[in-house]
C-alpha cells in the first residue's frame, strides 16, 4: 500500500470480510444443501477482496451490522 | 409441478431458400375476393393459406376452421429490399468488411483473439454483445483489406528523403511503384505511423513471442548468425534485453521514460522503436509508410534497403441514410448510392468463418437474408378478415399492406420487362421498399406511416408486438378474464367487514359450477327450476356426458327434472360464496382480498368503510373488480390465505391497517370523554344492535335518583373480558420529552388508556385505539384473542360509534372556523410581528450586519430565517386559533382524535395559510428582481415573496392568490410526476424480484435455487407477524410479567 493512504478494510462502513478454511466451506454447503456455484457472488476485482488477497473459488464470509438482526453473516464466492 | 428449464433459446433469420420450402403457395394477385364471393387464386385470402370461413376446408391440410392452424404463402419480391429491423446491422456489417473481399476488416491474429472472446462469453452464458460491438468498431478503423492485396518489393536505397517528406509521394518513389505495375496519383497521400503489429513484449520477455522477435531482427536486420540454434535471450537488467550466441550480440535497451526501445547493433549502429503501454504491460512496435491512393492503400515496411509493399483495397466511408439506404463517400466527397442488390452481393461475399465474428450463426443467420428477396405471407389464420353487418368484407391491416406490397412488386415487373428508363425503376424500387417497410414497422422514424383509407395509420408487424396493448405485454402477460365483475363502490357499514355486497343483476351474470350429488340434488333442481332470470338459479347445466346446455325460459322446468347425480349445475352466484376482491393499482398483497357475497339490490358493489384503507379505497366513483372462484382448491385457499380478517395485520409494517375511520374514530371520541352519563335507556339505545353480555353495575345514580353508565363503561362492553392494554393515545402531547413527567391515568388530556379486566379505566379512544395504520386495540385482540375476535371487534366499534355520534350529532361547517374578535387581533399581531422580523433580518442583510451559517452564503442565510420565521408565526396563528376555537369545536376535536384533516389545515382555513414555495425556496421568479409589478424590484418583504398572510376563510387579496397558484401548481405536477415514476419503480422492482422465494431452511433463493439472503430479513421475521415491525415486543412482555407497573 502506498504511503498515507488508509486501508479499505479500515473504513466504517466495510463489514468484515474473511477468507473461509475449506472445512468451513463445506460445512456451510452442507447447511444449506448447495453447491459452491449456488452462493451469492463477488467479484475478484473488488477492492475488498484484493485487499484481503482473496482468489478465485475462495468463499468469504461477511459480518456485518443488521438492523434487524444485530450482526449477520452473509458467504460470497469469488468469482472473475 | 414438474418444471423444466430452457436451456437456450436460439435465434436465427429465415432464408429465401426456407421461405419457398414453408410457402403453401406464391402469391401473385393483389385482389382478395372475386367477384362470386369466394377467394381468389393465388390471391391473398388464398384458400391454401389457411381457412376463416366457417364450412369451407383448407387445401393445404384438408382441415376445417379451428382445425388448421394456416399456412404460409410467399411473394417473390422483383427486386431486393433491405429489412428496416436489421438496416443499423447491415450499415455496421459492411463499415465492417472489405468492399471487395468481404472479409472483415481485422488481422488473422485480432479475429483469432475475437473469436476466443465470444466463445469465453458463450461459456458463462454471458452477453456476446460487448465483444461484437468491440469487434466492428475496431474493424471499422481499418482503411485498408489485409486480405485481398498483392505484395512486393522495391530498392529503399535513395529514398529515405522522400519517406521522411510528409504528406505527398516523391517522384522517385513513385516512378519505382510504378515500375512493378502499380499506378500511384499525383494527390496520393503518404503518412509515417506506427504499425499495428507488435514486435514482442517487453514486459513479458522472454517469453510467447521470441519467435517473431528473432525472425524480424533475421529479416529486417540481415543478423543471419541468430538463425542457428542455442540462442539466449535474457533480460540483463529492468532496461536492457540481451539477445546473444557465442559471443555475438545484439541490445534492446529501454528508454528512461519507457516510452522507446533502441537496438544497438554490433557495429555501433543504432535503430529506435516506439513502445505503447497497455496496463501493465509494455509492447515494442516498429514504423511503417502509408501511400492511401484513391481505390488503393499501399503498405510499406523498411526492410534494410528493401522496401515490402503490400497494396491493398482502400476502404471508403459507408453513410446509412435512415431508415435504408446506404451511401459510399469518396475521399472528395462524392457520394454513390449502394442499392440493395449492391449490398446483397456485399454480404454474400462474406465467408463463414468471419460471420461468427459478429456472434451470428452463419448456418442459421447469413447476413445477405437480411436483404429480402422472397417475402413470407403470414397465414390468413394471423390476419383475419371480418364481415360486417352490409355484408361488405374488410381486411386486416396486414392484408392492406401485402395487397401495396404485391401491386408495387407487379408494377415494378412490368416496367422493368418492358425497358422503361432507370429512372422510373428506381422510383419503384424505393416505392417497394417503402411498402417493405412499413409492412413491418409503421412507426419508422423520418419516413411517412402508411394509412387506411379513413385516415388512420396501419397496425402492422411490429406494432401488434410492441408496447403495452402489445402481443407481449397485452396479450401473453396479461388477458382478460372470465369470471369477474367490476362497478362502482359505495359504503354499507352494516355488512361485515369481509363481505361485499353484490347487486343482483350482477349475482345473475356470475356463475360457480356445482357438481350434483346425493346430497344436494334437491336443491339444484330447485334452482335450475327457478331458470337464469329469477335470482337463485342457473344458466348452464352440463350433463353427465358433458354437453353444455343454456337455462332457458322454455327448458328449465324439463331441464330441472332430468337433472340428475354427475351431473353440473353453473349456479347464479349466492350468499356465503367466497370470491376476491381487487381495486387497483394492486401495490401490495392487501389490494386483493376475499370477501363473501351478499346479494343486494342496487348497481354497485357494497364495501364496509372500516376495510377502505388496505384497498385505498374510497366512495368519490372509485370502481372496484370482483372474480368469482372456480375451484375448491382455490376457495380453499383464498379463505386460508386471502380472508379480510386474517389480513388485519399489514406485512407491510406489522400494526393493523383495517380499523376505524372518519367518523368512527370521532364516535368513540365523543363517547369515552370525560364521564359522560347516560341513563339506562341511553346506554341501551348506544348499544343496540351490538352482541353484548353484560353492561355492569351503573357508575352511580343522577340527581333523580336514577342508575346512570358512564362512558367508558358503555365502550368496555364491547371489549373481551379479561383484556388487559395500557398505552399512550393519539391526543398525548409527550410530555416527557418535554421534561415533564407524565401524570398516566392522571392525564388532564386523557391520553393514558388504561384497560384492565375488559374495562376501560382511563383515557380516550382515538386514532391510535381503533384507528387503521395504528390501532392499538385492535392489534392486541388480533394478537391475543385471534383474528375472528378482532373482526367482531371492529364490527361492534363502528357500530357502536355510528349508533352514539347518530345520537349525539356532529357536523362541521364555515362558521365553525369563526374565530372571535381578541383571537384574530392576536393573530394579526403575532404575523405583523414576524413581518417586522424578517424587515429587520433584510436591513440587517443589507447593512452587511447579517452573520452566514456555516455552509451557507449570508443570502441562503437570510431566507433560511426569514422562512423559518415565517414558518414559525403560522404555526403560532394556528395555536391561537385553536384555543379560540377550543377542543369542543368540530375541526379541532376531529384533528385532535387523528379523525380526519390536521391542525395545520385548520391553521390555514381559520388563521393564516403561510408561506408558499416553489422548490422548497420563497417565490422567486416572475420579472427580474420582483415577482409581480406590484412590488419595488428587490423587494424581499414577506408579501413580496409569497407569504400569504389572509387565512382561506377571509380570503385571500389578489397576489396573495396568485402566489397560491404558483405553490398549487408545483404541488399537482410534483404528485402526478411522482406517481407516474414510482409506478414504473415498482414494475422494474416487481419484475427482478417476482421470482424470489423464502425456502423453508429461511433462505430467500431465486429459480436456480442459488442463495439470495442468507435469512429472510436477516432475522428471519415475517412482519405480519411481528410487532410494528419488530420480531419481539419487550415493554409488553415485561408488563406482562411484572405487572402494570412497568
Amino acid at each position: 500500500m502506498k504511503k498515507g493512504k488508509v486501508s479499505i478494510l479500515e473504513h466504517e462502513l466495510v463489514p468484515l470480510h474473511e477468507v473461509m478454511t475449506e472445512r468451513e466451506v463445506e460445512e456451510l454447503l452442507n447447511k444449506y444443501k448447495i453447491k459452491k456455484e449456488q452462493l451469492p457472488k463477488i467479484k475478484a476485482s473488488d477492492p475488498v477482496i484484493k485487499e484481503i488477497k482473496a482468489r478465485e473459488g475462495d468463499v468469504v464470509r461477511i459480518t456485518r451490522k443488521s438492523r434487524t438482526a444485530g450482526r449477520f453473516l452473509a458467504y460470497r464466492l469469488v468469482t472473475k | 409441478m414438474r418444471t423444466k428449464r430452457i436451456k437456450a433459446i436460439k435465434f436465427g433469420l429465415l432464408s429465401p431458400k426456407e421461405i419457398r420450402k414453408m410457402s403453401a403457395v406464391k402469391v401473385i394477385t393483389a385482389d382478395t375476393y372475386g367477384e362470386d364471393g369466394f377467394p381468389i387464386e393465388m390471391g391473398l385470402v388464398n384458400q391454401q393459406l389457411g381457412v376463416i370461413d366457417p364450412g369451407l376446408r383448407c387445401k393445404t391440410c384438408g382441415g376445417r376452421m379451428g382445425e388448421c392452424p394456416g399456412h404460409f404463402g410467399h411473394i417473390e419480391l422483383a427486386a431486393p429490399v433491405i429489412h428496416v429491423g436489421y438496416a443499423k446491422l447491415i450499415h455496421r456489417i459492411l463499415t465492417a468488411t472489405c468492399r471487395e473481399c468481404g472479409r472483415v476488416l481485422l488481422s488473422e491474429e485480432e479475429k483469432r483473439r475475437y473469436l476466443e472472446a465470444i466463445e469465453r462469453q458463450r461459456e458463462k452464458q454471458a452477453d456476446v454483445d460487448e465483444v461484437v460491438k468491440h469487434i466492428f468498431k475496431e474493424a471499422a478503423k481499418n482503411e485498408v483489406c489485409m486480405y485481398c492485396g498483392e505484395y512486393f518489393s522495391i530498392d529503399a536505397e535513395g529514398l529515405d528523403e522522400e519517406l521522411n517528406n510528409k504528406s505527398s509521394v516523391g517522384s522517385e518513389l513513385r516512378d519505382r511503384i510504378e515500375d512493378r505495375g502499380f499506378s500511384v496519383s499525383k494527390n496520393a497521400l503518404l503518412r509515417r505511423e506506427i504499425d499495428p503489429e507488435c514486435l514482442f513484449c517487453w514486459s513479458r520477455v522472454p517469453g510467447v513471442d521470441n519467435e517473431r522477435l528473432l525472425q524480424f531482427l533475421i529479416q529486417d536486420f540481415e543478423l543471419t548468425w541468430l538463425k542457428n540454434a542455442h540462442i539466449s535471450i535474457s533480460k540483463k537488467d529492468d532496461k536492457t534485453l540481451v539477445i546473444a550466441r557465442g559471443k555475438r550480440s545484439v541490445e534492446f535497451s529501454l528508454s528512461a521514460k519507457r516510452d522507446r526501445v533502441t537496438l544497438n547493433l554490433e557495429d555501433g549502429s543504432s535503430y529506435e522503436f516506439p513502445v505503447k503501454k497497455e496496463g501493465t504491460e509494455l509492447f515494442v512496435y516498429n514504423f511503417r509508410w502509408l501511400i492511401t491512393d484513391k481505390e488503393k492503400v499501399y503498405i510499406l515496411k523498411k526492410v534494410l534497403n528493401k522496401l515490402d509493399i503490400y497494396c491493398g483495397v482502400r476502404q471508403k466511408q459507408i453513410k446509412h441514410e435512415k431508415p435504408t439506404t446506404y451511401k459510399e463517400i469518396d475521399e472528395d466527397g462524392k457520394e454513390r448510392r449502394l442499392m440493395p442488390t449492391d449490398v446483397r452481393e456485399r454480404l454474400e461475399r462474406i465467408p463463414d468463418e468471419d460471420v461468427e465474428l459478429f456472434g451470428m450463426d452463419p448456418k442459421s443467420a447469413r447476413p445477405e437474408w437480411m436483404v429480402l428477396t422472397v417475402l413470407p405471407v403470414p397465414p390468413v389464420t394471423a390476419r383475419p378478415s371480418i364481415t360486417l353487418e352490409s355484408g361488405q368484407r374488410s381486411e386486416d391491416d396486414l392484408t392492406h399492406k401485402l395487397v401495396d406490397i404485391i401491386r408495387i412488386n407487379q408494377r415494378f415487373m412490368e416496367n422493368r420487362d418492358a425497358g422503361a428508363p432507370q429512372l422510373i425503376i428506381e422510383d419503384l424500387w424505393e416505392l417497394l421498399q417503402y411498402h417493405v417497410n412499413t409492412y413491418f414497422d409503421n412507426e419508422i422514424p423520418g419516413i411517412p406511416p402508411a394509412r387506411h383509407r379513413s385516415g388512420r395509420p396501419l397496425k402492422t408487424m411490429a406494432q401488434r408486438l410492441k408496447g403495452k396493448e402489445g402481443r407481449f405485454r397485452g396479450s401473453l402477460s396479461g388477458k382478460r378474464v372470465n369470471f369477474s365483475a367490476r362497478t362502482v363502490i359505495s359504503p354499507d357499514p352494516d355488512i361485515e367487514i369481509d363481505e361485499v355486497g353484490v347487486p343482483e343483476e350482477i349475482a345473475k351474470e356470475l356463475t360457480i359450477t356445482v357438481n350434483v350429488t346425493e346430497r344436494n340434488l334437491e336443491l339444484m333442481r330447485e334452482t335450475v327450476r327457478r331458470g337464469s332470470k329469477n335470482h337463485p338459479g342457473a344458466n348452464y347445466v352440463r350433463r353427465a356426458d358433458g354437453k353444455k346446455v343454456k337455462v332457458t325460459e322454455s327448458n328449465h322446468e324439463t331441464l330441472a327434472e332430468e337433472l340428475d347425480i354427475g351431473w353440473k349445475v353453473e349456479r347464479h352466484l349466492v350468499d356465503g360464496d367466497i370470491v376476491l376482491f381487487n381495486r387497483q393499482p394492486s401495490l401490495h398483497r392487501l389490494s386483493i382480498m376475499a370477501h363473501y357475497v351478499r346479494v343486494m339490490p342496487g348497481k354497485t358493489f357494497r364495501l364496509n368503510p372500516a376495510v377502505c384503507p388496505p384497498y385505498n379505497a374510497d366512495y368519490d366513483g372509485d370502481e372496484m373488480n370482483l372474480h368469482v372462484l372456480q375451484t375448491e382448491e382455490a376457495r380453499a385457499e383464498a379463505k386460508i390465505l386471502m380472508e379480510v380478517q386474517r389480513n388485519i395485520i399489514s406485512p407491510r409494517f406489522g400494526r393493523p391497517i383495517i380499523g376505524g375511520i372518519h367518523d368512527y374514530i370521532t364516535g368513540l371520541f365523543l363517547l369515552t370523554r370525560g364521564e359522560r352519563k347516560f341513563n339506562k335507556e341511553e346506554a341501551l339505545d348506544i348499544l343496540r344492535d351490538i352482541d353484548i353480555e353484560d353492561l355492569g353495575e351503573p357508575a352511580g345514580t343522577m340527581d333523580d335518583g336514577s342508575p346512570y353508565w358512564t362512558g367508558k363503561q358503555i365502550f368496555s362492553a364491547i371489549l373481551p373480558s379479561g383484556f388487559d392494554l395500557q398505552f399512550r393515545g393519539k391526543v398525548c402531547v409527550k410530555c416527557e420529552e418535554r421534561g415533564l413527567r407524565c401524570e398516566k391515568e392522571k392525564c388532564p388530556r386523557e391520553a393514558y388508556v388504561v384497560i384492565r379486566d375488559g374495562k376501560l379505566i382511563s383515557g380516550v379512544i382515538d386514532e391510535m385505539a381503533i384507528g387503521s395504520f395504528k390501532g392499538m386495540i385492535i392489534d392486541r385482540i388480533f394478537r391475543v384473542r385471534g383474528e375472528e375476535a378482532a373482526k367482531k371487534f371492529i364490527k361492534k366499534a363502528s357500530r357502536l360509534a355510528i349508533n352514539y355520534i347518530l345520537q349525539a350529532g356532529f357536523s362541521f361547517g364555515i362558521s365553525d372556523e369563526d374565530i372571535s374578535r381578541e383571537g384574530k387581533e392576536e393573530i394579526r399581531e403575532v404575523i405583523q410581528e414576524a413581518e417586522q422580523k424578517v424587515e429587520r433580518l433584510i436591513r440587517a442583510y443589507e447593512a452587511e450586519e447579517l452573520e452566514a451559517l456555516p455552509g451557507r452564503t449570508v443570502e441562503e442565510t437570510l431566507e433560511l430565517l426569514i422562512m423559518q420565521e415565517l414558518g414559525r408565526a403560522r404555526d403560532e396563528a394556528g395555536e391561537i386559533a385553536g384555543r379560540y376555537l377550543g377542543i369542543e369545536n368540530s375541526g379541532v376535536l376531529m384533528a385532535k382524535s387523528g379523525a380526519r384533516g390536521s391542525i395545520l389545515n385548520l391553521t390555514q382555513m381559520a388563521a393564516c395559510v403561510g408561506q408558499q414555495s416553489v422548490r422548497g425556496e420563497r417565490i422567486m421568479r416572475g420579472y427580474q428582481d420582483r415577482t409581480l409589478p406590484h412590488f419595488k424590484p428587490g423587494d424581499m418583504s414577506a408579501d413580496a415573496r409569497g407569504f400569504v398572510r389572509s387565512s382561506f376563510k377571509d380570503g385571500l387579496s389578489p397576489a396573495e392568490y396568485f402566489f397560491h397558484a404558483i405553490g398549487g401548481r408545483e404541488a399537482l405536477v410534483d404528485t402526478a410526476v411522482r406517481t407516474s415514476q414510482s409506478g414504473y419503480f415498482q414494475r422494474r422492482l416487481i419484475n427482478a424480484l417476482q421470482d424470489l422465494e423464502v425456502k423453508y431452511d429461511g433462505t430467500v433463493r431465486e429459480t436456480r435455487d442459488t442463495v439470495v439472503q442468507f435469512r429472510y430479513g436477516e432475522d428471519g421475521v415475517d412482519p405480519s407477524k411481528s410487532v410494528g415491525g419488530k420480531s419481539v415486543d419487550i415493554d409488553e412482555i415485561l408488563r406482562e410479567e411484572i405487572g402494570a407497573s412497568a
